[in-house]
């Protein structure tokens, strides 16, 4: 496979980069792959002169849930947030290797950052509807954000909030304020208003971990139905949530150095057979 | 209606008991006693006196009743409440007074005609009645809207550059701008006059005293929106970029939406910072005693010059005139400042 070796070469400037060699992860990404999506090549990243993630090789393929676990400070979420370029709004930020989208590298010279952001959707840890924006605004503002024209929005905005699950409770009140809605429903509404520029790739990171149990749930059953027509790939801190959700887990560990991803592979596996003794004990709940 | 057995009555155990109550105003009773007969038995002499002498007893009383009625610590706490009323008491003494003087001697110039009628065809000896302060108002409001056209554009991208752009000129420039903020009024009046009125227009303008008020203007209007903008979470920026917006569409659409009220406060707060501002006003406009609505030329009037005219004319009608223009300078001061509480303390709803 050519993107392999590439992915050696890779590899190789990057540890040297980055003073560390730890080819662990790269050795078995090669096994997962599952056709075209996302794909992760030899990822580091840093703050200033912290190392915060080292090497991640991850493929994702079109229209699974990858769920990311791992111990708070592992660099889950450093790592999602390289894949739709997040990670440069941190003015220390670096970053080293290739984010491919459908074969094309996203952090290519002259890629255009705002287009590569509409295909890879994100939705954050806590709700953040704009304060300023009523809720059926509030669902199409990617639209006016990204200055694209749509003549349907009515049926887009309904159907973007059946999508996030949140529709019968809204409906009759499109036009109150984001913010007069509970956590759960506001964080359906972000994912509402995710969807409406119709992304390849939603990024989740942590999106249930201000709500409680009933509209974790929901918003559970909403990953699973929009896991149809999407990549979706998901940071928790909740095992069982990674179980429930998606098809391949990877476990992220950071031990005194920077984040690695540790093992990957289909979630069933993850949780009943993992190959590396770490991950056993992290999943069985023996630390972390 | 109700049968439930036992009634909750809401009670506020925290509050002082009627009993601590008397004690407290027997205490107030006693320290005006004390300053009555420690001013009478000594040299001291005078209001400040009385003032002073009060304030040292009440707090010495608190001092004795928290130490015999608890202990030394609360006796400390109580002798403190008293230093700090007097604080608050000396800050508040001169601003009713200010209130107080203004008012009273304000009143006497108010008659029917005063918001309509200007100045162009009365005498400084003419009855009350005669004449107003309509160009004087006129002037101000142009005088403060065309500062405001230049300033807010300005005072607002500078505080998006501070907050949003964060480049390399951030700390430069918002050390400049906290400067400028110090800058005496009549320097930038002077600036004015130097740069531009002798050297380009060779006469006086509203503009002219505008663009003085702009320079006084900014760093309020920069600082003020600044700290605001820096309240709204930066969830927000990155929830408009992660959907696709360039910067520019997310400060415009997301974060300046969601921060409008604040910058509504950052407006009034400026324009309150000027509108009685007089050093580069006497300085520039030329203070015309007729209604003019033509910022760009002519003399124009404004509320701190009809107030400094009338008191250097002297006559008793002028100086009453002049004390009527401090009243309704200062209502549209103090107009201002609720407007910006009200606005700057709604919440979106």
């Amino acid at each position: 496979m050519n993107s392999e070796e590439s992915n050696k070469e890779k590899d190789m400037s990057t540890s040297s980069l980055a003073g560390i060699a730890s080819n662990h992860s790269t050795k078995r990404a090669g096994t997962n792959r599952l056709g075209i999506g996302l794909e992760a090549r030899g990822v580091h990243a840093w703050f200033g002169k912290h190392h915060a993630l080292s090497n991640v090789t991850l493929d994702f393929a079109a229209g699974t849930v990858t769920a990311l676990i791992g111990p708070s400070g592992c660099g889950k979420s450093t790592f999602i947030r390289t894949l739709n370029r997040m990670h440069e709004f941190i003015p220390t930020a670096a970053m080293a290797g290739e984010v491919l989208l459908d074969g094309r590298d996203i952090y290519e010279p002259g890629t255009d950052v705002t287009k590569i952001r509409l295909k890879i959707g994100m939705v954050f840890q806590k709700p953040n509807p704009f304060p300023s924006m009523t809720i059926g605004e509030n669902v199409l503002s990617g639209l006016r954000l990204a200055q694209l024209k749509n003549s349907h929005k009515e049926e887009l905005m309904e159907e973007c909030l059946v999508r996030a699950g949140l529709w019968n409770e809204v409906k009759d009140r499109l036009d109150a304020h984001g913010g007069s809605l509970s956590g759960g429903q506001q964080q359906r509404l972000c994912i509402a208003r995710a969807l409406a520029v119709n992304p390849q790739v939603l990024l989740m990171d942590e999106p249930c971990s201000a709500l409680d149990p009933g509209s974790t749930l929901r918003i559970e059953e909403t990953i699973k139905e929009l896991s149809e027509s999407m990549t979706i790939i998901i940071v928790t801190h909740n095992m069982q949530q990674a179980a429930r959700v998606s098809d391949f887990t990877a476990f992220f560990l950071a031990d005194g150095g920077p984040g690695e991803m540790i093992e990957t592979g289909p979630t069933s596996q993850i949780f009943s057979q993992p190959r590396d003794q770490r991950t056993e004990n992290y999943v069985t709940g023996r630390f972390g | 209606m109700s049968s439930t057995v036992e009634i909750a009555k809401p009670s506020k155990p925290w509050k002082p008991s009627i009993k601590e109550r008397i004690i407290d105003i027997t205490l107030l009773a006693g320290a005006v006693l004390t300053s009555y007969a420690v001013v009478g038995a000594t040299e001291l002499k005078g209001k400040l006196a009385y003032f002073f002498v009060f304030f040292a007893a009440l707090a010495i009383f608190n001092l004795i009743k928290g130490t015999a009625t608890r202990d030394l610590m609360i006796g400390k706490d109580q002798f403190f409440s008293a230093v700090m009323l007097l604080g608050m008491t000396l800050v508040l003494i001169p601003t009713a007074s200010i209130l107080f003087t203004v008012i009273d001697r304000g009143r006497k110039g108010l008659h029917s005609g005063l918001l309509t009628n200007d100045m162009s065809l009365a005498t400084p000896s003419d009855p009350i009645v005669n004449g107003g302060l309509a160009h004087a108002i006129v002037g101000t409001f142009l005088l403060v809207s065309v500062a405001l056209v230049f300033s807010l554009p300005i005072g607002i991208l500078t505080a998006l550059y501070l907050t949003e752009i964060r480049g390399r000129f951030t700390r430069p420039i918002r050390f400049l701008v906290q400067a400028m903020s110090g800058v005496p009024s009549i320097v930038a009046g002077l600036f004015i006059l130097s740069a531009i009125v002798y050297t380009v227009t060779k006469s006086y303008s509203g503009v002219m005293g505008s663009l003085a008020l702009t320079i006084l203007m900014i760093p309020t209007i920069a600082r003020t929106a600044e700290e605001v903008l820096n309240l709204i979470p930066n969830d927000l920026r990155e929830a408009g970029v992660a959907l696709g917006g360039t910067q520019w569409r997310t400060v415009a659409m997301v974060v300046v939406p969601a921060a409008r009220s604040g910058l509504i406060t950052a407006l009034i707060l400026g324009v309150a910072r000027i509108v009685g501002e007089t050093a580069p006003i006497l300085l520039l406009t030329g203070g015309g005693d007729a209604l003019n609505f033509n910022p760009g030329s002519g003399a124009m009037g404004s509320l701190p010059f009809y107030i400094w005219k009338s008191f250097l004319l002297g006559t008793e009608e002028s100086i009453t005139r002049g004390w009527a223009g401090l009243l309704v300078l200062l209502v549209l001061v103090l107009t201002l400042f609720i407007l910006a509480r009200v606005l700057g303390s709604r919440r979106m709803k």
